[in-house]
């Protein structure tokens, strides 16, 4: 065949036909691999609800659990503690819970909590994932009135979890869904809400 | 020497003619060993690319042999790595070859890319070695991190938690990529899993392919020397350059001595100081993976630390990940900032010596910087030397324009 007989649009399309077609397998082909990063049914299954029970608790006492693999603290806060929530407000980037996601609609109150009294809050710095240390005491900072602090970058939150204006922390520390299924008894991870 | 070549070079019956009529061996040979013509004015700054790939084999032979006990699950990575430092028979010396392996795997990089600073290697025509050497410091770092978290220690632990967190601060798809890098909501067994996975089969393979890549763009277009004079420019009779001499064996048995005083330094290190003092080995990684307890003062090893010093110079999560993504990012573009007409810092004017200078100093601060804690006057020299570090990259093609350049020689000359 000479290149005179050639019929380059025919040529033109089957060439275009031929790579969008092999386009298109490799994008389906790669979707199961891809899946498979995501996590699977065992490690959904190992993220299962935890129960705590709440009744050995001091107040100004913190237990932590794992839930998920994730460090989650309970806090007993005494009323003392819970005044103090009042004095951080002006120093707070997000006082109000305003930003969405970060606790369960029953929790976006001025405790962020379903009862003021205890606190349930991830030990997961919202910076870059450490571990925030307990400080509850008052001062020696002017701004200070006892919460959490991220040893790492210098994050800082208040007793109910809320972070400081002016730290690499872009918001306060998340809320696990919990629920109490006895007066004295959370569970860490059940969604459906309410005290 | 003259004999070897020769005898190379000649067309041969026998063996080597039923190889060549089925392999290119011979002529691949010539273009890459015998044959390829590299500057004689070579200083000591062109061993690094030689001991990268001495780093390399010596990553390779350790890594396979550490697999062979290394278990990589969160139940028994730690305790399989004390089995090897313990139990296994010379496993201790294998170990810390690789550990102080990619301590100094590092080390040779950083100054064979300030060796391409130094003397313009980067420029046109070679951009794309320069690009490719690039990649294989992305994959490098990718490569350093995943190993990292497979002993499984607390450092390993919360070190990861760290840098995946970063991809977090993406915003709109951050917090589903996090998920789909851990593998689980948390890092956990699942996560180390995948790590050893990259760690030993996936990115070993980039690397490897990626360096066969760079000598190949680097033989095709030439070494640079240190007067970046164009060697090709000034050909004898017979075709070759008048300043060039023959890879093998002039070059290699010179750079064998290199090699030999690198074991001396490395065998050092490996014998003596394995741990370098808690830099190369860090002594929160001592104790195996605490998830409920971040170690008090958290750290990347220090080939990390001028990016992470960055990181923490801002006081904004995003903005943190985007100037310390852009810190290792924008070398990339190096063969177009510099407009300078001249290579080689022998010929360039004392704005750019003067900016060389203050980038490598902002780096190596940085560094420092990144293994204090993030408090006080650390964080305001920290935002100093970003500023220094960024401004190398941005101001470039202004300085480079305005610096007086001295005239370049058109063949190379030898100083000292």
């Amino acid at each position: 065949m000479s290149e005179a007989d050639v019929d380059r649009n025919r040529r033109h399309f089957l060439t275009i036909a031929t790579a969008v077609t092999g386009g298109a397998g490799i994008a389906l082909a790669a979707i199961p691999f891809l899946s498979s990063l995501k996590p699977s049914a065992r490690a959904q299954a190992l993220g299962a609800p935890v129960e705590v029970p709440l009744g050995t608790l001091e107040p100004g006492e913190m237990v932590r659990v794992l839930w998920r693999g994730k460090l989650v603290f309970v806090v007993r806060r005494s009323q003392e503690m819970l005044d103090r929530l009042g004095k951080a407000v002006d120093f707070l980037r997000d006082p109000n819970s305003e930003e969405v996601g970060m606790q369960p609609e029953y929790a976006a109150n001025e405790y962020r909590s379903v009862k003021p009294e205890y606190l349930v809050v991830e030990g997961s710095c919202t910076h870059l994932g450490c571990a925030p240390l307990a400080q509850f005491e008052v001062g020696p900072a002017e701004d200070w009135f006892g919460g959490f602090f991220c040893p790492c970058h210098g994050s800082r939150f208040d007793l109910a979890g809320r972070v400081y204006k002016g730290v690499p922390a872009p918001t306060n520390l998340r809320v696990p869904p919990y629920r109490y299924i006895q007066d004295d008894v959370i569970m860490i991870g059940a969604e459906s809400g309410g005290a | 020497m003259a004999r070897i070549e020769s005898e190379i070079g000649k067309p041969q019956g026998g063996f080597m003619k039923w190889i060549d009529d089925r392999f290119p061996f011979t002529e691949t040979m010539r273009y890459h060993a015998t044959e390829y013509y590299a500057s004689k004015n070579f200083n000591w700054w062109y061993i690094f690319g030689v001991l990268a790939m001495v780093v390399l084999v010596i990553q390779l032979v350790t890594g396979i042999f550490l697999t062979m006990n290394y278990k990589p699950s969160a139940e028994d990575a730690f305790a399989s790595v004390e089995y090897i430092m313990r139990d296994v028979e010379w496993g201790w010396l294998i170990r810390y070859m690789h550990s102080t392996g990619a301590s100094f795997f590092f080390i040779v990089v950083y100054l064979h890319m300030f060796r391409a600073m130094l003397y313009g290697s980067y420029k046109k025509p070679r951009e794309l070695i320069w690009i490719i050497g690039m990649l294989i410091f992305f994959v490098l770092m990718a490569e350093a991190f995943a190993g990292y978290l497979l002993p499984w220690g607390n450092m390993s632990y919360w070190g990861a938690q760290v840098i995946i967190s970063l991809f977090g601060a993406i915003p709109f798809v951050g917090e589903a990529l996090v998920e789909i890098i851990r593998g689980d909501y948390s890092i956990s067994d699942i996560t180390l899993n995948r790590f050893f996975a990259l760690h030993v089969i996936a990115l070993p393979l980039a690397l490897i392919a990626l360096v066969f890549v760079h000598i190949v763009a680097l033989h095709e277009v030439g070494s640079n020397n240190p007067d970046g004079v164009e060697i090709k420019e000034h050909k004898g009779p017979d075709g070759k350059p008048l300043d060039g001499i023959a890879f093998h064996p002039y070059h290699t048995s010179k750079d064998l001595v290199g090699i030999v005083v690198f074991m001396m330094v490395f065998s050092a290190v490996m014998f003596f100081s394995p741990d370098m003092g808690g830099y190369f080995l860090e002594h929160a990684n001592f104790e195996p993976a605490n998830l409920t307890a971040t170690p008090e003062h958290i750290a990347p090893v220090w080939y990390f630390t001028p990016y992470y010093a960055i990181l923490r110079a801002v006081p904004d999560k995003l903005w943190g990940a985007i100037l310390m993504a852009g810190a290792v990012l924008l070398p990339l573009f190096l063969p177009w900032l510099d407009r300078s007409r001249v290579k080689s810092i022998r010929y360039r004017g004392w704005i750019y010596k003067v900016a060389l200078g203050l980038f490598a100093l902002s780096f190596i601060v940085l560094g420092w910087l990144g293994l204090q804690p993030a408090e006080g006057l650390y964080v305001q020299m920290a935002r100093v030397c970003s500023v220094i570090y960024f401004l190398f990259f941005i101001l470039m093609p202004y300085y480079t324009t305005i610096d007086k350049t001295k005239p370049v020689p058109d063949r190379v000359v030898y100083h000292g």
